[in-house]
């Protein structure tokens, strides 16, 4: 099988000595809707500047489509679609003279450069502004204009680094459903965000760096299957006490409530618990859920788990080190 | 891939940014080469009297003009290649599958394109205060374009090397302007002492600026050959270096 992206043993280490990235390996298959996440620093938009050739590897391979960024470097850069974290298109020049020069550097030729600008432009509501210089735009729309500048050449494989920082709901909102069509038309979308609910949302599979390591690689579906535990929030009728919910709470030995106020109850369940439960107990206890829902996002937990487990392995290794020397 | 539609549109971006900022461009130049002409052809020259055979204001023509094609050439190029880096836009063209030679092709040839046409301005302003001659069209011709092609090749790699806009005005400021004034615009290097005229023989300016006064007025201070040569040598060498820099990333990739 062809994979969109294969890297493998991909080491980076900048001037001055900071190792970016420390051998990985990583694959995206074909029409795949990937999340690659991590902390600031962690080595994600050091990969992403390796697989797109703004960053020079120092070991390991990429292959993108099966084309090697070292041997077919032009035929591999044909397949990306990029989607900087950073504005990078001149400010000066009108929109669609930034999406038909860039279709020109993929020797699209310009009329059908044209129809394609006009596309894009009104599918991500800047038609209007398409002769105005970049620099009138606003934050959301410059966003918007970068990401139908990296579909001008129809690329089979699109990298969104950051795509929605700083982008309102709404908007965020509609970029999700574009990024869902495309995907659905077959591109390959690999996203980095800082929106963990972003990357629930959208993405089928993903790998978590942390120190220019992968430190998980798996589907959405197991990712998350891992979560032991999970905090729900109940909102209550109004005329309740603290005192009738504190009662209740001590009550309920088989199932841990925490009281927030006179109308809120926090529940931990774990695996083998059920919400059918605390439904039955407030039944019986007469009292109303009004509604409910997840206190924080699932997948936000298991990252701050992942990333806290290898920082306290990284701790401790010193430690031990030590302990041997010793 | 075709490389022609990929050159084309670097080339077409190039002048369409100095013709959108024409008056910071294409009008300076004019005015510029109108005091060079009322200061030093009407009331300096007059009291120079004849130079190589023709009046001052004829005589310095062809320099005052290879002087404007030099500087656009190599501040076009300079100024909008570490605009395109300062801006990061030239991540556009660093992702997309766009071979090195036709970056530099289209860069170069975007400076040539403003070199020249400052060049055809000043030639038209020039008409208004002197009679110009022709004496061989080619050697015009292929003088200005290899002379913008050297200095657009130079002002790229000052440009890929440049790490603050200050680093764009170093070199014309201190090199490019010295050597040009010394390389016989307002003088026939035949009039220098024999050491300063040796001295004169390295500088590469001397070479253009005769090959193109020959054009003019049929006069040169050195051989045809001996010019062509050295632009020849110059576009081989900076063509050169400008490729290996930009395949290898310099300035442009971490």
């Amino acid at each position: 099988m062809t994979y969109a992206l294969e890297i493998s043993a991909l080491a980076k280490t900048y001037k001055g000595g900071f190792q970016a990235l420390k051998g990985i390996d990583l694959t995206v298959k074909q029409g795949d809707f990937f999340a690659l996440l991590g902390p600031n620093g962690a080595g994600k938009s050091t990969s992403i500047g390796v697989i797109t050739s703004l960053v020079n590897k120092t070991a390991g391979q990429v292959k993108i489509f099966g084309f090697d960024i070292d041997t077919d470097l032009e035929k591999a850069k044909s397949y990306i679609g990029l989607v900087p974290q950073e504005f990078n298109f001149s400010q000066f020049e009108p929109l669609v003279n930034i999406l038909v020069n860039q279709a020109g550097y993929y020797g699209v030729s310009k009329p059908v450069a044209m129809q394609r600008a006009e596309k894009y432009l009104k599918q991500l509501e800047l038609w209007d502004k398409r002769d105005e210089p970049a620099r009138a735009l606003s934050g959301g729309m410059k966003r918007r204009l970068m990401i139908a500048r990296a579909l001008m050449h129809e690329p089979q494989m699109l990298i969104l680094d950051e795509p929605t920082a700083g982008v309102d709901i709404e908007l965020r909102r509609s970029m999700w459903d574009f990024l869902r069509e495309l995907n659905e038309q077959g591109i390959t979308i690999i996203l980095t965000t800082h929106y963990l609910e972003e990357a629930e949302m959208l993405c089928r599979n993903i790998a978590i760096i942390d120190g220019g390591e992968i430190v998980e690689d798996t589907s959405m579906k197991k990712l998350l299957a891992q979560l032991d535990v999970e905090t729900f929030v109940f909102d209550l009728q109004p005329n309740l006490t603290v005192a009738v919910l504190t009662e209740f709470a001590e009550k309920s030995h088989s199932i841990a409530y925490r009281v927030v106020d006179d109308h809120t109850l926090e529940v931990d369940l774990n695996k083998l618990q059920n919400l059918n439960q605390v439904f039955a107990q407030l039944s019986a206890a007469n009292i109303d859920v009004i509604s409910m829902r997840n206190k924080s996002n699932r997948l936000e937990a298991l990252f701050v788990s992942l990333i806290n487990k290898k920082s306290n392995v990284t701790q401790s290794k010193p430690q031990s080190a030590v302990v041997g020397a010793n | 891939m075709n490389n022609s539609i990929a050159l084309k549109s670097i080339l077409t971006k190039e002048i369409q940014r100095f013709t959108r900022i024409w008056v910071q461009t294409l009008v300076p130049p004019a005015i510029t080469i109108s005091l060079y002409f009322v200061i030093f052809g009407s009331l300096i020259g007059s009291r120079i009297g004849e130079m190589g055979g023709f009046d001052y204001m004829s005589f310095i023509v062809p320099g005052l003009i290879m002087m404007s094609v030099i500087t656009n050439s190599y501040s076009n190029v300079a100024s909008s290649f570490f605009s395109a880096k300062w801006q990061r836009n030239v991540e556009e063209m660093l992702v997309a599958p766009v071979p090195n030679w036709v970056i530099v092709a289209g860069y170069v040839g975007g400076g040539m394109c403003r070199g020249i046409l400052v060049g055809l301005i000043v030639t038209i302003v020039s008409i208004l205060f002197v009679d110009i001659q022709l004496h061989n069209i080619w050697v015009i011709i292929a003088t200005v374009t290899l002379t913008s092609a050297t200095f657009a090749l130079g002002g790229l790699i000052n440009a890929i090397f440049a790490g603050s806009f200050d680093d764009i005005s170093i070199i014309p400021t201190f090199i490019l302007t010295p050597l040009t004034y010394l390389g016989g615009v307002f003088y026939s290097i035949s009039l220098l002492p024999e050491f300063w005229q040796g001295v004169s023989q390295i500088n590469p300016i001397v070479y253009m600026v005769n090959a193109f006064r020959y054009g003019f007025l049929g006069i040169s201070d050195v051989s045809l050959v001996t010019a062509f040569a050295v632009i020849g040598f110059f576009i081989v060498t900076l063509f050169t270096i400008a490729m290996v820099l930009i395949s290898k990333g310099i300035g442009l990739r971490s």
